[in-house]
Parts: C-alpha cells; structure tokens; sequence
C-alpha cells in the first residue's frame, strides 16, 4: 500500500496533551532501565564493604552525577505528570482546566528542578575538580 | 463480484470515553486485566509519589546527595527496620509499575505477536530475577559481618 502524504516528514499533531504523552514515556522508559541497573549494585552490599564501595565510586564520577541529575529529572517529570493525569482520570471536570493544569504541573516541575540543578551541580563540579 | 462501495464503519473505541462535557476526554479501558492494569498503575502511582520521590530526594538530593552514599551509609540506614520496608516496597511496586509500563509501550511498537511475547517475557524474567535478588539482600544484609567498617 502506498504511503499517505501525512505518513511521511510530517508531525503527529495530536491533543495538546502529546508532548507530554511523549515525556511521560520516555522519563518511565529511562527510570525502569535504570532501575534494572540499581537493584543489582545495590546488591553488591552483600559482598562486602570493598565491593559495595568500588561500585558506587561509580556514582562520585561527575558524568554520571550529570546522569544522576538526568534521572533525577525524569523521576520528577513522570511524578509530577502522572499526578496531573491521575487528576484528569479521577475527576474528569479537571479536564475543562486541562491547558492550565498541564502549564502549572510543567510550571512546577521546572521550578522544583532550580534548586536541585543547584544542588547536584555543585557536587558535578566538585567532583570534575572545577569547585 | 460487488464491488463493496460503502464506507467501512469506525472501528468501535477499545476503551470506554470517558467524555466530559468540557471538550477534555480520556480513554478507559472497558473492564478485565486491562481495566485493573489501567487502576493498578494509578494506585502504585500514588505511593510510588512518597516511595520514589522522598528516596530521590533523600539519597540524591538532600544532604550532599549521592556523594555520602557508601557501605557505612547503607548499614547504617538498613539498622531500622523502616527503611528496609520501604526500599523493598518501592522494590516491588517500581518493579511492578515499569515493567507493566513497558507492557504498554511494547503493544504499541512491537506489532508482530512472536517478537512481542519475546520481549515481554524477557522483562518479565528480568524482573522476577531482580525481585528476588532486591528481596534476598534487603531482608538478609547483616552488617556485622563486617564489623571493622560499621
């Protein structure tokens, strides 16, 4: 079957909500396959001080505090949206708000981030040596 | 043989529309596995906002973050009884919640049925696997076998 026009190049333009149908995939989709990594070096603590420590020297390298930061993000971003989603669903009037609702949980989720870019930006640059 | 010159009616919605009378709609699913899927991931939700979050907020974010997280850190922590249950609830609940989120993603990109059931059922060993790991370790971990360091 030959491809449509709109198959191709062009954007899905759907409800105003698709942006954030994207994020809320792509922050679970990260969160989960980091998780899968952290339960086993967590687990590591079984084998001891040395081997628990070794593995999370990882943690104090600042680019994977630059990553920590990103998962940090993600857990917040699909925390505060899935809030926002459980509103609509629960109470369907909320959805009369729905362009308000979902600047004020963007809003909030951008605000909470200030201060943790902060903080963990701070550790980045100590432990890159700059600070 | 009749050439069909109708219009194919729309397929009927899976999920039950949830129309409100402002314009906003959300889809449900109808009933069955999907339905309790669809309440499962709400509830879990919910607690997963305290369990996952306060656990960012306190291990990543509070206090120095991540950059005091070491085995002395850990065996002090695991002493109470508390955060034991709770890391081993956001275990299981943020094990449950993803891997049914990925569930839900696969249905929508992986379309040919071998290849789905593959996928699905390596994330579910996956996480059988890691249940059992993160359970073992958080209800055996004794740190006074390694006195000199606690």
């Amino acid at each position: 079957m030959a491809k449509r026009k709109s198959d191709v190049g062009t954007l899905y333009k759907g409800s105003p909500g698709q942006w954030s149908w994207l994020a809320h995939r792509i922050t679970g989709v990260a969160v989960i396959l980091f998780l899968f990594a952290h339960v086993v070096d967590t687990a590591v603590i079984g084998w001891g001080p040395e081997a628990y420590n070794r593995v999370v020297e990882v943690y104090h390298n600042w680019v994977v505090q630059l990553l920590e930061l990103g998962l940090v993000a993600a857990v917040l971003y699909h925390a505060i949206n899935g809030t926002k989603i459980m509103l609509f669903d629960f109470w369907p009037s909320t959805t009369r708000h729905m362009k308000a609702l979902s600047l004020a949980s963007t809003g909030l989720f951008l605000l909470a981030m200030l201060p943790i870019t902060w903080l963990i930006g701070t550790n980045v640059l100590e432990s890159a040596g700059v600070l | 043989m009749a050439v069909e010159t109708t219009e194919r009616a729309p397929a009927p919605s899976p999920g039950r529309r949830t129309q409100s009378a402002y314009g906003g709609s959300r889809e449900r699913p109808a009933g069955g596995f999907e339905l309790w899927s669809w309440l499962f991931m709400r509830i879990s939700g919910l607690v997963l906002l305290i369990l996952a979050v306060g656990h960012i907020l306190i291990m990543h974010v509070l206090d120095d973050g991540v950059e005091r997280v070491d085995f002395g850190f850990v065996a002090a922590r695991w002493q109470s009884p508390f955060w034991r249950t709770w890391d081993w609830a956001l275990l299981v609940l943020a094990l449950i919640h993803g891997i049914n989120g990925l569930r839900v993603i696969v249905q929508d990109y992986v379309r040919w049925p071998g290849a789905r059931l593959a996928v699905n059922m390596a994330f579910y060993v996956i996480g059988f696997v890691l249940f059992v790991l993160g359970t073992v370790v958080v209800f055996t971990f004794d740190p006074n076998a390694w006195p000199a360091v606690v």
